[in-house]
């Protein structure tokens, strides 16, 4: 069974239809590039599959559940995260904490039981403490654990902020445009990372972007967006090499 | 506050029933039928309430004018001014320091309050808002609170606490308004000063509905500061980048609008509307302390909510709708309880309709 | 390495519960030489409930991010529910600190739960809107307050917002509020104890903020401050946790309030004892002490209290300075609270400090908490 199905999603704002008829299937450990020129729907879609905009027709689909026009909360309960274009962190809280509210809903105790300190508290701090440094490693971000989020440099945050989300054990990863405001080498190390979360976390990942050299490199499939509407979607090399493709990009 | 309201000779527009609008918790039926005799219930009743409306009318229009400044500098700057109402004691004090101390004519006055209030206002932006401006809401609502207390414990340091009276700088007393049973029989207009008109037999035993000069001016000068604010917002130049710096801040700097430029002319005009606005106040509501701006400033600004803040008719239709609501819960039902009523009212209002009666809605982007 | 982390926190808050023993323990040892002066002393218990009051408006200002300005509303509630329970079961309950206790709670509980039905429709508004309700709010909790007669006979309740003539009780009861005259005669425990149980209590509400702060809770409230579309984006549900927070530190401020109206012998729903000056006044003590800072906010709230006392002891200034710092307090704290702003949000003047910061390099540290 596919891990996401995006079937005839469409939204209105006003009289504006800004995304139309969008049919996207994903299969569960595949990565997945949404592409399109500015303005294209990208992250509109993005703002539906997350519950951020209702989507006024169609269906998503998540591992059989259907999900649509759920709440942000839910929506990330029942398995989808994401990160932010304009990266968005716990800026105050330290390295270790933006972690740890990503583990929020998955070790719980009550506030009265910290407030008293209750056994349960140790216990499930502990366990969060762990987990959290866990992921940190992964990312070469322990050693910065007590850091200020906001101090961090721009490409750390960057990885911060996925390894926030995965922290929600997600079924299910959107990505949008990753590699934003990275010079080559960083979005090389990007690459890698992204490529780390696929595999060692059998990870389902959907992200935009328009690093072509990002998007050739490690999408597997993609769908590429013009006004809205779907372009073409398939192979990357197969539909890189679409002349609409190239139209849309270079321009008439 | 409210007492004052009631209490003020200037304010009892209707000659026959003074000081009965102090009367609290006043039960409508007793109320009319112990103070006119000769009248028949309903006719004292619709003819008290006309001047409550009246009254009610003039207040909001006060309020109106204050909203008229928060809306523009919250539309504009997205900032809550706190210090908006206080601006208004302080042109109460320009007014008042022109004509007592200096002795100078009131127009002088009037000129002089709105005048400095225009550079104060243009200074605390300056000094206070404008090195905020991209840091958190919650600092800038925190300095201007500040700067609230600023010049609430200024006029303390410099005028004391003991209030002053201020005197109306509207020369017209009152408009008479000379009914009996078979309808109106005349209108006379009293000046401040000139000594009282003597009146032709059939007046003398006529009934009076009276009408303060204030409120008349209020209400007029309130209406056309909105229709001037209106046509310049739409006309001309500065009003355009005004537009333009309030839905986009970047977008506008980008058009080649000068937008530190734009906050402080938004800023200056508010300000003069607030001068305006205390002169005004003080002129219904004469007793002025360092305190005076606080209430109605805090008012106008549930006023600016009320109709939907950053839309000019709205702080217009708001102040009045306010003015008339506290007026009559002063009157109707306790004049201990006004203010909660009207505090209540942005409550209701925010919860039910939060953007308020004319205003639009804004929704953050992602 | 976490378990430092974890040190960290704790030690944090131990130096603050010390430094209460400390200073309660101070001015014990002042007081039993009669080096205290009468006023002074009076005003030690007023320093642990402003103390209270600060270090739970921090919760709403400092770790939610939200700005309240009707705190002292939450107070008058406290105040009131409990000085009404204390004189209707003067009788009833014989023990003065068993009756005392439960008053507490009853102003506790009672603060908690408007704060709890206030919060609600509250909390979904934002930034300015939410500032300017509870502002409205905690004036129509006073203005209710102070026009409200209450009166118990053999006949039961009486309630009216009109007059103590409309309670119609029995002939020789009196009301037992009496509206702008309030509550006279709260009984109470003794002077003497005051002090001692309000330091207690000070300590409890230290330890419950940071137990609160440094739970999964504390940080999820933070979040929602620093990024509230990420906190949903990670499956935080935003209200809950707002309403909580404001809930609990409107909790503590009706501890203060039934610390208060134990303390006076009459008790009145005026603007001077809960009206928006005293919000005001709370708001400086955080904003001086730190927004966010726990042991900060409760430092500035006992200075500041102590502010005028203490000038009148530093003798070496010129009485000129003294008498203007003393006569125009509330100028001051307008100038405290615009520059301490201006200073530290200023994205100029954090650009400065993070140069400065750079430049010297030393081991920065720097008090989350």
């Amino acid at each position: 069974m596919a891990m996401l199905e995006i079937k005839h999603l469409g939204i209105s704002f006003g009289g504006l239809r800004a995304v139309d008829d969008v049919n996207i299937t994903i299969e569960p450990g595949a990565l997945y590039g949404l592409i399109g020129p500015n303005g294209a729907g990208k992250t509109t879609v993005f703002n539906m599959l997350t519950g951020v905009y209702k989507p006024t027709d169609g269906q998503i689909i998540l591992d059989g559940e259907d999900i649509t026009g759920q709440s942000t909360v839910r929506i990330n309960r029942a398995g989808i995260a994401r990160t932010f274009q304009n990266i968005r962190l716990f800026g105050d809280l330290s390295v270790l904490d933006n972690v740890k509210v990503g583990l929020h809903n998955r070790y719980p105790y009550s506030t009265l039981s910290a407030v008293l300190r209750l056994p349960s508290y140790f216990r499930q701090e502990r366990k969060m403490d762990y987990r959290a440094m866990e992921l940190l490693e992964m990312f070469g971000l322990d050693k910065l654990y007590k850091v200020k989020a906001s101090n961090l440099p721009y490409g750390q945050q960057r990885k911060l902020e996925i390894a926030r989300a995965l922290a929600t054990k997600p079924k299910l990863l959107l990505l949008d445009e990753p590699a934003a405001g990275m010079n080559p080498n960083e979005t090389q190390e990007l690459m890698d990372t992204i490529r780390l979360v696929q595999d060692k976390f059998g990870m389902t990942i959907l992200l935009i972007e328009h690093d072509m050299h990002l998007v050739s490199g490690i999408c597997e499939q993609i769908t590429v967006l013009n006004f809205g509407r779907e372009l073409d979607s398939g192979e990357t090399a197969k539909v890189l090499n679409n002349p609409e493709v190239i139209k849309a990009y270079l321009g008439d | 506050m409210s007492l004052l309201f009631s209490s003020h000779p200037l304010l009892k527009i209707f000659g026959r029933f003074k000081n009965k609008g102090q009367k609290q918790n006043g039960d409508l039926s007793l109320f009319c039928a112990q103070v006119s005799p000769g009248f028949d219930l309903q006719g004292v009743c619709i003819l008290e309430f006309i001047t409550y409306l009246i009254r009610g009318i003039s207040l909001g229009s006060v309020y109106a004018i204050i909203a008229l400044g928060y809306t523009m500098v919250y539309g504009i700057a997205k900032m809550l001014n706190f210090a908006h109402g206080d601006i208004i004691m302080i042109g109460g004090y320009v007014a008042f320091t022109v004509m007592t101390t200096l002795a100078l004519p009131s127009y002088l006055a009037v000129i002089a309050a709105i005048l400095f209030c225009t550079l104060l206002g243009v200074a605390i932006e300056r000094i206070a808002y404008k090195p905020l401006r991209g840091a958190t809401p919650l600092a800038v609502l925190i300095t201007a609170i500040g700067m609230s207390y600023f010049l609430q414990n200024i006029a303390l340091l410099i005028f004391g606490s003991d209030p002053k009276m201020f005197t109306s700088v509207v020369p017209l007393e009152s408009v008479r308004f000379y009914y009996d049973g078979s309808g109106l029989l005349g209108v006379k207009a009293f000046w401040t000063g000139a000594a009282d008109p003597v009146l032709p037999d059939k007046l003398q035993n006529a009934d009076v509905l009276t009408i303060s000069g204030v409120m008349i001016v209020t209400i007029l000068v309130s209406v056309a500061i909105m229709i001037a604010l209106m046509v310049f917002i739409k006309k001309s130049k500065t009003g355009r980048a005004m537009l333009a710096v309030s839905e986009d801040k970047g977008a506008a700097q980008l058009m080649g609008v000068n937008v530190n430029k734009t906050i402080a002319i938004t800023f200056a005009i508010g300000s003069a509307l607030a001068a305006v606005a205390g002169v005004l106040l003080c002129s219904a509501y004469p007793t002025l302390t360092p305190y005076t701006g606080s209430m109605p400033g805090i008012k106008a600004f549930v006023a600016a909510v009320f109709g939907g803040i950053g839309s000019i008719p709205g702080a217009m239709v708001g102040g009045i709708l306010l003015g008339i609501i506290e007026i009559f819960s002063t009157a109707y039902i306790s004049s201990q309880l006004a203010d909660a009523i009207v505090f209540s009212v942005l409550i209701i209002v925010l919860l039910v309709k939060p953007t308020g009666i004319l205003g639009k809605k804004i929704s953050e982007k992602v | 390495m976490l378990k430092l982390n974890m040190k960290k926190t704790t030690r944090q808050s131990l130096v603050t519960y010390a430094i209460v023993i400390i200073a309660f323990v101070v001015f014990q040892l002042l007081s039993s030489f009669g080096a205290l002066s009468n006023l002074i002393e009076g005003q030690l218990v007023n320093l642990c409930l402003y103390a209270i009051l600060a270090v739970s408006l921090n919760l709403v200002v400092g770790i939610s991010g939200e700005l309240s300005l009707g705190h002292a509303g939450f107070m008058c509630i406290g105040a009131f529910t409990s000085a009404f329970f204390s004189k209707i079961c003067t009788d009833t309950i014989g023990n003065d600190f068993l009756r005392f206790l439960i008053a507490m709670v009853i102003g506790t509980f009672f603060a908690a739960l408007v704060g709890f039905l206030i919060a609600i429709p509250v909390l979904r508004l934002r930034g300015d809107y939410l500032a300017i309700v509870t502002l409205a709010f905690g004036q129509i909790i006073m203005t209710l307050i102070n026009s409200m007669y209450v009166g118990i006979d053999k006949n039961g309740l009486h309630i009216s917002f009109s007059s103590e003539s409309a309670l119609h009780l029995e002939p020789g009861t009196s009301p037992i509020i009496n509206g702008s005259q309030g509550i006279t005669g709260t009984p109470s425990i003794d002077s003497d104890y005051r002090f001692f149980v309000s330091i207690l209590f000070l300590l409890l509400t230290l330890a419950v903020s940071y137990h609160f702060i440094n739970s999964r809770t504390g940080r999820a409230v933070m979040s929602i401050r620093d990024n509230r579309i990420a906190a949903e984006s990670v499956g935080l549900n935003v209200t809950k946790y707002k309403i909580l927070t404001f809930t609990i530190a409107s909790a503590f401020a009706g501890l203060a309030g039934a610390i208060f109206s134990h303390n006076i012998p009459t008790l009145v729903a005026t603007t001077k004892n809960f009206g928006y000056d005293k919000s005001i006044m709370i708001l400086v003590f955080v904003v001086l002490g730190g927004i966010g800072s726990v042991r900060g906010s409760m430092i500035a709230a006992a200075l500041l209290t102590l502010l005028p006392e203490l000038l009148r002891s530093l003798t070496f200034l010129p009485d000129g300075i003294r008498t203007f710092v003393s006569e125009n307090r509330m100028l001051i704290y307008a100038v405290i609270l615009i520059v301490v702003m201006i200073f530290s949000n200023s994205p100029r003047f954090v650009e400065i400090r993070a140069r400065l910061k750079a430049f010297f390099r030393r081991g920065t540290k720097k008090e989350a908490v």
